[in-house]
């Protein structure tokens, strides 16, 4: 330590130039330094430019009329709307098929995953045709798949497709008859919400009593007769308040009930089917990174294979497996902008479309690039405090 | 994603784009040797390439006449095809000298988008058409509520396809492509019950349809769609020639100077004639433009007058067969008017 010491001051004595420290911070902020004056310029040089070239610049576009429709919206939304609601839209149905995708893909990815080390051949083989199919395809070749291949040729809404419990499938997309709550059916939320929380909280004093006693209790069917028993309870006592709006044949199309577009449809099923392929290699790898030593260790004990996948192997896995899943996230969220290829009124479309109709484009991809960086970071939070959590506890 | 990336390249080229004013744009194309004309991805009679690859069409021929113009060669353009989406930052960002693209001229573009229209080559206006063999008893634009409605995003149609419903207290569902292509192909497949937008796109987009006699355009024109090309604003030369390029060519038609007849049209007795075909004695109409004084000549040899590059595109010389109209010369009862070349 003490010749390294020495060593390391040895030059610094001679002159500021070769002290390695000084020259870190010099560099440090020469290339800060740069690095601004390089913003500045061109953020400069656009506005300079566009008030030669006497293009309207500035954000106040947002509060303009927006005058277009928008095929599906979660929220209020019509042509009077303004055009920062119009990109609000497009947000909403950006993190619709954004989470619901996330869900379906981690759901096909951990069995396919799991699948794919399964003893028996047929499921081993199948799971790996479906990575190696599904992994090789540009994600829009997939989106097109669906769209164009599968739900393009439904047939017209005349001769609907009629699907159990009053649904239909056609070219127009998936009906399926909406519920529609009458008085006092907040009660049967309410149970909901009561079941779930009683669940819990007899899931937690049971594992408590297992920790001290060893006796085994229940969990299962008494969880799943608080969550199902309570609501169905609470729907008797409010007088059967819920009924039905099925969709019926009109003029043009299906009316009433609730429309899935085939735009979202092939969107969603297209990147849960490519993402689900990434996830499940991911899985398939955390697993095999446990050691087998594991696997036999709990073996030894007396655990079933299921409660050893279950209790030893899965969240040991899942240490492994979360990192690269974040990423895997973030890559289904950003591939949704290729919604603008079938028409699904993402983020992308509907400022693509302001940005249109405003003629300010520069704005308008400032306001993409943000906001699918706003998305993107926060995916990276959540997923990262979710890693801190399933971490190994070092005591 | 395209009209993102060029977006994007606009916004960097802007961003880059030296802050001294920019050159004019007679000259940077007379150095380039050519013009750099933006044009549809593909609308028959307007600017759809050819089985040769060649781009035909009112659009395309415009260009073509602004480039016999300036060059004496109607055949130095080079032709940039744009989305609808890609068209006003191609133009700003300097990527094309000309958009000649069926766009329709509105206030807002030429204020806010820095654009400068110089005219209205074809007078049209939005329709709506329809599957009559899938759709039988609907004659009107009125029966069309709850209906699934094609259209592009990004353009006027849009807009007014939202006023006209909501105006006419009707539902519809738009089912909106970025592309022509794609829209055509949802309207084709039966994605859509309506296909809308401007009529004589309509009638050009039916001839590529599978089976073209089952669809028929509805009766009403809901908007005034006046489609001309547009220019760079700051540039009052480059705005004069290829406004004035339109002028000439409504002229020639109005004189009876056709393509076939330019030449002899030289020694007409009519001074207007020959003062339009620049014969007068030391004439510089031509000159005063930035151009030569046989410009009127060059761009009649190149692509006919109005009117025969009107027939050749999409009136009886097409498939299209559009009649002329409110297209017409205003001598002839149409909209069609220059003033006068002296």
């Amino acid at each position: 330590m003490a010749s390294q010491e020495v060593l390391r001051e040895e030059p610094s004595r001679g002159s500021f130039i070769n002290d390695p420290k000084i020259r870190g911070i010099f560099f440090q902020v020469l290339v800060v330094v740069l690095l601004v004056a390089g913003v500045w310029w061109i953020a400069h040089n656009v506005i300079d430019n566009l008030t030669r070239l006497r293009i309207a610049s500035g954000f106040g576009f947002l509060k303009g009329r927006a005058g277009f429709d928008i095929s599906e919206s979660a929220i209020a939304y019509s042509s009077d709307s303004t055009y920062g609601r119009a990109i609000l839209v497009g947000l909403i149905n950006t993190v619709i098929v954004a989470i619901v995708g996330i869900i379906t893909a981690t759901i096909i990815g951990f069995v396919i995953g799991i699948g794919r080390l399964s003893q028996n051949w047929l499921i081993r083989k199948i799971c790996t045709v479906y990575v190696e199919v599904f992994r090789n395809i540009p994600p829009l070749l997939v989106i097109f798949f669906w769209y164009s291949g599968v739900l393009a040729v439904l047939p017209a809404p005349r001769d609907s497709i009629g699907l159990p419990f009053g649904s239909f499938l056609n070219q127009r997309g998936f009906y399926f008859p909406r519920a529609v709550w009458g008085d006092g059916s907040w009660l049967i939320f309410v149970a909901l919400l009561v079941g779930i929380a009683m669940a819990w909280f007899v899931a937690r004093r049971a594992r408590q009593r297992q920790m001290a006693t060893g006796q085994q209790f229940p969990v299962f069917w008494t969880s799943a007769a608080l969550i199902v028993g309570l609501p169905l309870l609470a729907y008797a006592l409010s007088g059967f308040p819920l009924s039905f709006d099925y969709p019926k044949q009109s003029t043009f199309n299906l009316t009433g009930g609730f429309q899935v577009r085939p735009e979202f449809l092939s969107l969603y099923l297209a990147l849960s089917c490519y993402t689900a392929a990434f996830i499940a290699e991911i899985v398939r790898a955390g697993i095999r990174g446990v050691s087998a030593g594991q696997t036999e260790a709990a073996g030894a004990l007396g655990l079933r294979s299921g409660s050893i996948l279950r209790l030893v192997v899965v969240p040991q896995a899942m240490r492994i497996v979360i990192p690269p899943l974040t990423s895997q996230y973030l890559n289904l969220t950003k591939n949704s902008s290729l919604a603008i290829a079938i028409g699904y009124p993402d983020l992308t479309a509907t400022a693509g479309t302001v940005l249109n109709q405003t003629g300010q484009a520069v704005e308008g991809v400032v306001i993409m690039m943000v906001i699918y960086l706003a998305i993107s970071l926060l995916t990276s939070l959540v997923m990262n405090w979710f890693n801190a959590k399933m971490a190994l506890v070092e005591r | 994603m395209k009209h993102i990336a060029i977006g994007i390249l606009g916004a960097a080229t802007l961003g880059l784009m030296a802050s001294a004013a920019s050159a004019a744009t007679l000259d940077t194309v007379k150095a380039k040797g050519f013009i750099q004309c933006g044009v549809s991805t593909g609308l028959a009679g307007f600017s759809a390439p050819d089985d040769k690859g060649d781009w035909q069409g009112i659009d395309a021929d415009f260009c073509r006449a602004v480039a016999a113009a300036v060059f004496g060669d109607g055949s130095k353009v080079k032709f940039t095809p744009l989305s609808a989406k890609e068209r006003f930052t191609a133009l700003q960002s300097g990527e094309i000298d000309i958009l000649s693209r069926n766009t329709t001229w509105t206030i807002n573009r030429d204020t806010a988008l820095g654009l400068n229209f110089i005219g209205v080559t074809y007078y049209d206006g939005q329709g709506f058409m329809i599957n009559a063999k899938k759709l039988p008893g609907v004659n009107s634009a009125l029966q069309l509520s709850g209906a699934a409605v094609c259209v592009q995003s990004g353009t006027t149609t849009e807009l007014n396809l939202a006023d006209y419903f909501k105006a006419n207290k009707m539902e519809y569902n738009p089912v909106v492509f970025e592309k022509l292509e794609e829209v055509n192909a949802a309207y084709d497949a039966g994605r859509c019950d309506v296909y809308t937008t401007d009529q004589s796109g309509l009638y050009g987009i039916r001839l590529t349809l599978g089976s073209p006699a089952d669809h028929v355009v509805l009766p009403e024109i809901i908007s005034k769609e006046p489609l001309g090309p547009a220019v760079r604003q700051g540039d009052d030369q480059w705005y004069h020639i290829v406004k004035w390029t339109y002028f000439a060519l409504l002229q020639a038609e109005e004189l009876g100077i056709t393509k076939a007849n330019v030449d002899e049209m030289k020694n007409s007795a009519s001074p207007e004639i020959k003062r339009v075909l620049g014969q007068e004695a030391d004439t510089k109409i031509g000159t005063d433009l930035g151009v030569s004084n046989d410009w009127v000549v060059n761009i009649v040899k190149a692509v006919g007058n109005y009117g025969e590059m009107f027939e050749r595109n999409v009136g009886s010389g097409s498939p299209l067969k559009i009649a002329r109209g409110i297209n017409a010369l205003w001598t002839k009862g149409g909209l069609q008017y220059a003033p006068p070349i002296r």
